[in-house]
């Protein structure tokens, strides 16, 4: 084995010279951790929307919750974003379309990515939030209608906050998905994490550095999120549950 | 509006079945090395010995925290050139369908395995011990008696995360490998019809999988009952 490891190469000046190799890791970190963030935004809130659709009285608007979910949970990630960046902008009213082509291509990655990611992970989100609701004693509803509260009220003063105290575990792991899902991203140039490995290695001519470094990276990320959620289950817990102590 | 042109896809019927034969490929594989290689990690990992049970966690931890394309990119860019070294390949053999299939087998071994530990922990503890007290050894107990109904317990999950990894294997697109994926995008490339083919190929998928999990809903009211 002749391999001449150099972990210095990250300190070196990139070509352009505005930047180190490090300077371009870093950069491709904040792409990944923005890109996930927001598109965890989106996630609650459409996963809460259809979450709740599908716990309403009704035929129609449960009906709507579960095809939105069959439809982001049956269609591979991949699909769904080649679907966004290329095929949307197609579909769209040409001047829409045409408008969405003239932004910077940066950007248009990015929000692609980002409704991408954050519908699809709204579907699972739904399916959490429906649980969370359905493991509630069916007489909260029932009280809460009894004292006077409208529907959305009781939903919005009752349902929704004890639910998501109780759903907070398995959200986390859809949390730590929407960090690793945005490498799906780097498929149509956006330049985050892990398309950075790649670059690196065309750069720098030193691959085991370069995805070393990227997947180090990735698990701190795991370990900062998880820590994060762990803090935020020992404040939600409700107490009498089994979970808390 | 869009002017659709659905003409180009009659025509590629073939490059996409030949893709499609890839994605079940390296599904089936992943599948059959991920129930086998997950059943010993979540064994091992249940196993009460240290030297065993670590390393079989970091494996599982490992694998669960990294993005699946990276783990393509590792078995692709980088551990063949380890192994070129080492076992003299030569340069010009095509790697890819090796990676991809190395890459999914080991990375779903993860995910099954913790699959099948959730289902080793719902068998009750008086199934081991009366196991053991029959005269059993614990390999024998393991074998005989809680895998099997570890595993009845375990299946609709299992065919659960079968979908999963179905659909993930598009992601071989990041090596250049045509699945049936690949190969629609490929087509769609080719003709300037990428519109069509993708919103095919989605539909497709979507058919398979919607099927697909309708069964194992059916199937999974059918253990619990």
């Amino acid at each position: 084995m002749n391999y001449h490891w150099n972990w210095g190469v990250f300190l070196s000046r990139t070509p352009s010279g505005e930047s180190t190799y490090l300077g371009w890791l870093l950069q491709g970190l904040w792409w990944t951790v923005a890109l996930s963030l927001a598109a965890w935004a989106l996630a609650l809130l459409l996963g809460t929307i259809f979450g709740v659709l599908r716990t309403v009285p009704g035929r129609w608007l449960p009906g709507l919750g579960a095809a939105y979910v069959e439809l982001f949970r049956n269609v591979p990630l991949l699909v769904q974003l080649f679907s966004w960046y290329f095929v949307m902008p197609e579909l769209l009213p040409r001047a829409w379309g045409d408008a969405i082509k003239q932004l910077d291509p940066m950007l248009q990655q990015f929000l692609a990515a980002w409704v991408c990611l954050g519908t699809f992970t709204a579907a699972r989100v739904a399916e959490q939030v429906r649980a969370g609701i359905g493991s509630l004693p069916r007489g909260q509803r029932a009280a809460s209608l009894a004292l006077g509260l409208t529907l959305p009220q009781a939903y919005r003063h009752v349902l929704l906050p004890m639910s998501f105290r109780i759903i907070v575990p398995p959200l986390t792991s859809e949390f730590l998905n929407v960090f690793k899902n945005s490498a799906v991203a780097s498929t149509i140039g956006l330049i985050e994490l892990s398309r950075q490995s790649q670059q690196l290695v065309d750069y720098t001519a030193q691959p085991y550095e370069a995805f070393i470094a990227v997947t180090v990276l990735y698990l701190l990320v795991n370990v900062v999120v998880m820590a994060g959620m762990r803090w935020v289950e020992s404040r939600a817990r409700v107490p009498g549950y089994i979970g808390s102590k | 509006m869009y002017d659709f042109d659905w003409s180009s896809i009659p025509g590629a019927l073939p490059i996409l079945a030949t893709g499609a034969l890839i994605t079940l490929k390296i599904t089936a594989t992943a599948i059959v090395v991920g129930i086998l290689w997950g059943t010993l990690l979540a064994v091992a990992r249940m196993s009460g010995r240290p030297w065993l049970a670590w390393p079989a966690a970091a494996y599982v931890n490992l694998f669960r925290s990294v993005p699946l394309v990276m783990v393509i990119l590792w078995f692709y860019l980088i551990v063949p050139q380890l192994l070129r070294r080492g076992l003299d390949i030569p340069a010009s053999y095509d790697i890819r369908m090796a990676s991809g299939l190395v890459a999914f087998a080991l990375f779903e071994s993860a995910y099954y395995s913790e699959i099948i530990r959730a289902g080793i922990q719902s068998v009750s503890r008086g199934q081991v011990s009366a196991a053991l007290a029959l005269g059993m050894t614990g390999g024998q107990a393991m074998r005989l008696v809680v895998l099997p109904q570890a595993f009845r317990n375990m299946v609709p999950l299992l065919l659960t995360q079968a979908i999963i990894l179905f659909q993930d294997t598009s992601l071989v697109y990041v090596i250049g490998l045509a699945d049936f994926f690949g190969a629609a995008y490929k087509v769609g490339d080719r003709d300037g019809r990428l519109v069509e083919l993708l919103l095919f190929a989605g539909f497709l998928y979507f058919l398979a999988c919607f099927g697909a999990s309708v069964l194992v809903r059916r199937l999974q009211r059918r253990v619990a009952a």
